[in-house]
């Protein structure tokens, strides 16, 4: 909402510099969010007289102005059109800083010669003085000014755009910014004057009002106004129509557009004579129903929207904008002036389903008051006979079936001291409060100060509305700071939150990359994870309004996003990749909120970095993979078996289910290059996934028990093995590892080749020996030792490899 | 005997010319100047020596051991210095790059989320969560927020395609991290003190300033005599600690329909120091925070009495804290997961 300054004088004085006022306002919820100051730079402009045009003696387009300034007479080059004797204009001096016709930069006036004649100054245009964009002619300022003055005492303005809130539908008018600024700085509220003289016929003989759709009506009211003549504002409208923001367009227009921005109360004038049977009638729409806007749309309405219509069709769509048969043309002599409220969710559905949003549907929806109708249409009937010279009809039109009482709200010091932390007595509540225009009437019984809410304040309903008057009265700025003194909740929140960073740390130290991507997605892509998704997998949720046909659909995996992150980031030749994202995966349930299942997948490209000068880089695989789960299940004092499984995502022979207390945590593999192309990633990928839940849960049960380091030095002894290729390391490792002594089995070297019988594999493992109570003597460890040779060829037909 | 000394001085002098490490001149010195060698040992048998002769003993032995002290350090300078001569010629290029160390990150948003909740969980408030999917009730009614209010045009909302018996259509996206205060007041009595952390989404076209997913914390505190001077001190406190000691602080009225009083908190911008650029869009001030006194309703609602109880609720963007300190200039590098910009964080 526009506000200028001198607009908002004619209710309150303002006395305080305006950068404070703004100040003030914005503390107190109407937020300045732009100052717009015109004359600001007008410090050597002044208002002169034409007292003499001459032709220039070198140029034709050009002519000399003689300017009587009062004291002194100047000549300036001047090639504006508009050049006459007797006008009062804005006269620059040498030294004042204008802006640039052409460039639009504030630039100071120097002397200058023009085509050989001395110019003394600069006789302005608007836009020169930056009031506007006209640079056609120059300014011709109002005959009554009195030369020699300075501009700035007449035109200047300050401009401020004020962002309102929701629930202040009242302050998107002068008057009610002007409310606020009386009481932040303590002024008295002035609201102009009403009267006028009704010297037509009754106002019964020219219409009626029926209300059949009260329930979205609470009040309609219209005046007439009768031998109207059409012509332009006069300018002071204009100007401030301009300064908000409007266009002026003819005296009645511009009236109701004038009253609309000083009350807040949109109004309609119809051209009477194209109100059929002179009856208005406000009702729902029929289903169908057809009718041409101002904009010369052809619009087809629904039950859904409210009409005003005449005894025979539709003349305007109520609230958000009229109809073209009854607009007022220059023709027009009678005018039916309507002030009416309508029900703001109906204006709201009805812009919205229309696509049409008007400066009155935008006020409707946020809610006004069915008093403010009568008020501006005082206003506005005045205004208009004012300026369009015709004759008021005896009598309003007021149908007002939706008439409500405000119940008053208490409030004391006590509401205050609870609810702000500060001691405010209720004389003073009660000050404040009235400086706002609300009555107070103290309640001697409960000590409380019962307050009337006035009409225009919609926003208030309670006590702590109450309280938030009182604090922007005093000020936010002088609310006293303390610290939370309540005692300390109970409980231990969301341990999730802790856990989910304690497994991110981990693997952020095993080099991995967190990302988030987005959760929707569309079904092509989860397709690729998985063909048959559609069969097997749960039917992802959709989004009823899809923002677009991507992001329509909620991912019931992550696997999809540090997919795609991966292949974008190859795109930029980035290699090495590690990434990881923990999120949400939202599988549905019926009758109830999808399941949020919080999971983590990590992933790995194969890609390795460019061979460093010290040794070549290693190309990462499965074993990469797999390291840095060891590594975070280890971490979390689990111990992980990995199982050879299937997954729709991973190759086969290249997968392992996760499985922790028989429990399966997720999986882990090669990506499968069906799935590899799908997402355009060049090289093998390793991929891993562990549902956090269940690890969260298996980690819970977990207790960390210190155990004791022992004494006695280990010994180590290597054993290589040849066994068939089908063995796997775990079986064999898992065998050493059960003898008594063996505290440690490190396969070392693994081989399979030439110098190695076909079907066959080498395996060479470290042991560690050590007993916990006396130093191992060469004789213990052979033992055992050839105990496990004799094991592993009895299970395997493993022999030893010379 | 002074034959003895002359004799240990000329074999010291002979075998010190032999030394050439400096382990060996450790034996040297053992073998003549330490506590078993025969001229300590001399020294120490001289007062059984007749008088006469201790004095010419006792001086020439004397004389031996200060040469022989004098070579030690002159030798052992001198092989500290071809030592280093020698270390000098085998000196690497230490300009070579070092071993590479793959570091991984946390996602900016998620180190900005730990940052601001662990100035909270500092000052005794709890970390709450609540679902990404939200039922209409939690994230409007229940704040206050019923069907057609003006406010809810601020959330435009993703709908979920489903549908109850009754043909509502009651599933969303949630547009803010509040209803996980409705959540924790249904399932917790004062005193209540938590935050919030999660991801929210918006039906919103994206630009540079725009995304549809982002993430806020939320905060809420509830207990007796809770005031709006409790709300100002702590996140006054809050902001200091996030953007330095001397930044100022602005507390100015706004509307939500959850609180009232409402309240905005800004900084004065550190860019311009509060004259006013493009960073702080020519007002000196920067927004980072919505609060309020919790709604009489809203506590209603949840069954806590607000005539007995009062409570202060808070909620910010996440993202805009690394934007503002980093000078990001564009919050959809944010999920585009580009690595050059994880990177940098
Ligand atoms: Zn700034």
């Amino acid at each position: 909402m526009k506000a200028p300054l001198k607009w908002l004088k004619d209710y309150v004085d303002i006395d305080i510099p305006y950068r404070e006022l703004a100040y003030k306002l914005t503390l107190a919820g109407l937020e300045v969010s732009d100052i717009k100051v015109i004359g600001g730079s007008w410090d050597n402009v002044v208002v002169g007289q034409i007292t003499a045009v001459n032709p220039h003696p070198n140029a034709d387009r050009l002519r000399l102005a003689t300017v009587d300034l009062g004291q002194k007479q100047m000549t300036v080059v001047c090639g504006a059109p508009n050049l006459a004797v007797g006008d009062k204009i804005a006269f620059a001096a040498v030294g004042a800083k204008l802006l640039d016709g052409h460039t639009g930069q504030l630039t100071e006036l120097k002397p200058a010669k023009i085509r050989g004649v001395a110019s003394e100054g600069m006789v302005c245009s608007e836009k020169e003085l930056g009031i506007s964009d006209n640079h056609e002619g120059i300014l011709v300022l109002p005959p009554d000014l009195e030369v020699g003055k300075a501009l700035s005492d007449y035109l200047a303005d300050i401009i401020f755009d004020i962002d309102i809130t929701p629930n202040r539908a009242d302050c998107l008018s002068i008057m009610g910014i002007a409310r606020e600024v009386a009481a932040i700085t303590g002024k008295e509220f002035r609201l102009p004057d009403l009267s006028y003289k009704e010297s037509g016929k009754e106002i019964g003989s020219y219409a009626a009002v029926e209300i059949k759709a009260p329930d979205l009506c609470p009040r309609y009211c219209a005046s007439v106004i009768d031998g109207i003549k059409i012509g332009p504002s006069p300018k002071w409208m204009q100007d401030r129509l301009l300064a908000c923001g409007m266009r002026p367009i003819s005296n009645i227009v511009d009236v109701t557009n004038y009253v609309m921005l000083e009350f807040g109360q949109p109004l309609h004038a119809f051209d009477y004579r194209e109100i059929r049977g002179k009856k208005i009638i406000v009702r729902r729409a029929a289903e169908g129903e057809v009718m041409y806007t101002l904009d010369q749309v052809e619009r087809k309405f629904s039950s859904d929207h409210l009409m005003i219509a005449d005894a025979e069709r539709a003349v305007a769509v109520a609230g958000i904008m009229g109809g073209l048969s009854s607009e007022v043309t220059p023709g027009t002599t009678v005018i039916l002036l309507e002030s009416a409220n309508f029900n703001q969710a109906v204006i709201h559905k009805g812009s919205l389903n229309l696509k049409l949003s008007s400066e009155a549907s935008t006020r409707f929806e946020k809610g006004l008051n069915p008093e403010l109708a009568l008020i501006a249409l005082k206003r506005a009937t005045q205004l208009m006979a004012d300026l369009g010279g015709g004759s008021v009809a005896k009598g309003l039109i007021d149908v007002y079936p939706g008439k409500t009482e405000k119940k008053p709200v208490a409030i004391s010091s006590s509401d205050t001291a609870r609810l702000l932390g500060m001691d405010i007595k209720n004389d003073e509540i009660r000050k404040y409060l009235e400086s706002l225009g609300l009555k107070c009437n103290p309640d001697a019984a409960t000590g409380k100060i019962l307050v009337e809410i006035p009409w225009w304040r919609n926003d208030i309903a309670c006590t702590a509305d109450l309280v938030e008057e009182v604090a922007r009265v005093v000020g936010y700025d002088n609310i006293p700071t303390t610290t939370l003194s309540s005692s300390l909740p109970g409980g231990e929140g969301a341990s999730m939150v802790t856990f989910r960073q304690e497994v991110r740390d981990i693997l952020v130290a095993c080099g991995f990359q967190e990302v988030i991507t987005y959760p929707l997605t569309n079904l092509e892509t989860l397709n690729k994870l998985s063909p048959d998704l559609n069969l097997t997998g749960p039917q992802p949720l959709a989004m009823a309004n899809p923002m677009s046909r991507d992001l329509e659909f909620l991912r019931t995996s992550l696997r999809f996003g540090v997919l795609t992150v991966l292949a974008r980031n190859q795109r930029n030749r980035e290699e090495n990749i590690r990434l990881f994202e923990m999120g949400k995966v939202f599988i549905p349930r019926a009758k109830d909120l999808p399941l949020e299942n919080e999971m983590l997948c990590g992933l790995i490209d194969s890609v390795a970095p460019d061979a460093y000068w010290a040794g070549k880089a290693e190309m990462a695989d499965f074993y990469s993979a797999k390291g840095a789960v060891e590594a975070l299940l280890s971490r979390m004092g689990l111990q992980a078996v990995f199982q050879a499984g299937e997954d729709v995502t991973i190759s086969p022979g290249k997968c392992a289910h996760i499985i922790v207390d028989g429990e399966k945590l997720g999986v882990i593999g090669e990506v499968h290059p069906r799935v590899r192309a799908g997402f355009d990633i060049q090289s093998p990928a390793f991929l891993f996934e562990i549902d956090m839940d269940k690890l969260k849960a298996l980690c819970g049960g977990k207790q960390l028990i210190f155990k004791a380091v022992t004494k006695f030095p280990s010994t180590e002894r290597d054993i290589a093995l040849l066994i068939d290729i089908q063995v796997t390391y775990e079986k064999v490792a898992g065998i050493i590892s059960g003898f008594p002594l063996v505290v440690g089995v490190r396969l070392f070297d693994l081989y399979a080749g030439e110098q190695i019988p076909a079907g066959k594999k080498s395996l060479a493992f470290r042991i560690t020996y050590q007993a916990e109570d006396h130093t191992l003597t060469d004789e213990e460890v052979e033992a055992v030792q050839q105990k496990i040779v004799e094991k592993l060829a009895a299970d395997f037909g493993a022999g030893l490899r010379s | 005997m002074l034959s003895q000394v002359d004799e240990v001085a000329s074999s010291a002098h002979a075998d010190l010319q032999k030394v050439t490490r400096l382990a060996d001149l450790e034996a040297w010195r053992v073998r003549y100047l330490g506590r078993k060698s025969k001229l300590i040992n001399i020294l120490r048998s001289l007062a059984a020596l007749p008088v006469d002769e201790r004095r010419d003993v006792g001086a020439r032995a004397n004389q031996v051991k200060n040469q022989l002290e004098q070579s030690l350090a002159q030798k052992k300078d001198e092989l500290d210095r071809s030592v280093n001569l020698s270390l000098q010629k085998e000196s690497i290029d230490i300009s070579l790059p070092g071993r590479p160390y793959h570091l991984g990150r946390l996602h900016p948003t998620t180190r900005a989320t730990k940052e601001i909740c662990d100035i909270f969980v500092s000052m005794g408030f709890q970390i709450a969560e609540g679902p990404e999917v939200e039922w209409e009730y939690y994230n409007f009614e229940a704040l206050n927020m019923p069907a057609e209010h003006p406010a809810r045009d601020g959330f435009a909302t993703l709908w979920v395609d489903y549908v109850t018996e009754s043909g509502t259509r009651p599933m969303l996206m949630r547009t803010h991290t509040s209803p996980v205060q409705i959540r924790v007041m249904e399932h917790t009595r004062p005193p209540i003190r938590v935050i919030a952390p999660g991801r929210v989404y918006r039906y919103e076209a994206t630009d540079a300033t725009h995304e549809w997913m982002f993430s806020q914390v939320e905060g809420l505190a509830v207990d007796k005599n809770i005031t709006l001077a409790d709300l100002k001190g702590t996140l006054f406190e809050f902001a200091r600690r996030l953007f330095g000691k001397d930044r100022k602080c602005r507390f100015r009225c706004d509307y939500f329909p959850f609180v009232e009083p409402g309240v905005e908190i800004a900084i004065d911008c550190f860019m311009c120091g509060g004259k006013g650029c493009r960073l702080c869009g020519n007002s000196g001030w920067i927004e980072i925070l919505g609060a309020g006194m919790v709604h009489p309703e809203v506590l209603r609602g949840c069954g806590i009495d607000p005539e007995v109880y009062s409570g202060f609720a808070f909620g910010m963007g996440v993202e805009r804290i690394p934007i503002l300190k980093y000078g990001i200039d564009d919050i959809r590098l944010f999920y585009g997961n580009d690595l050059r910009f994880l990177r940098q964080f």
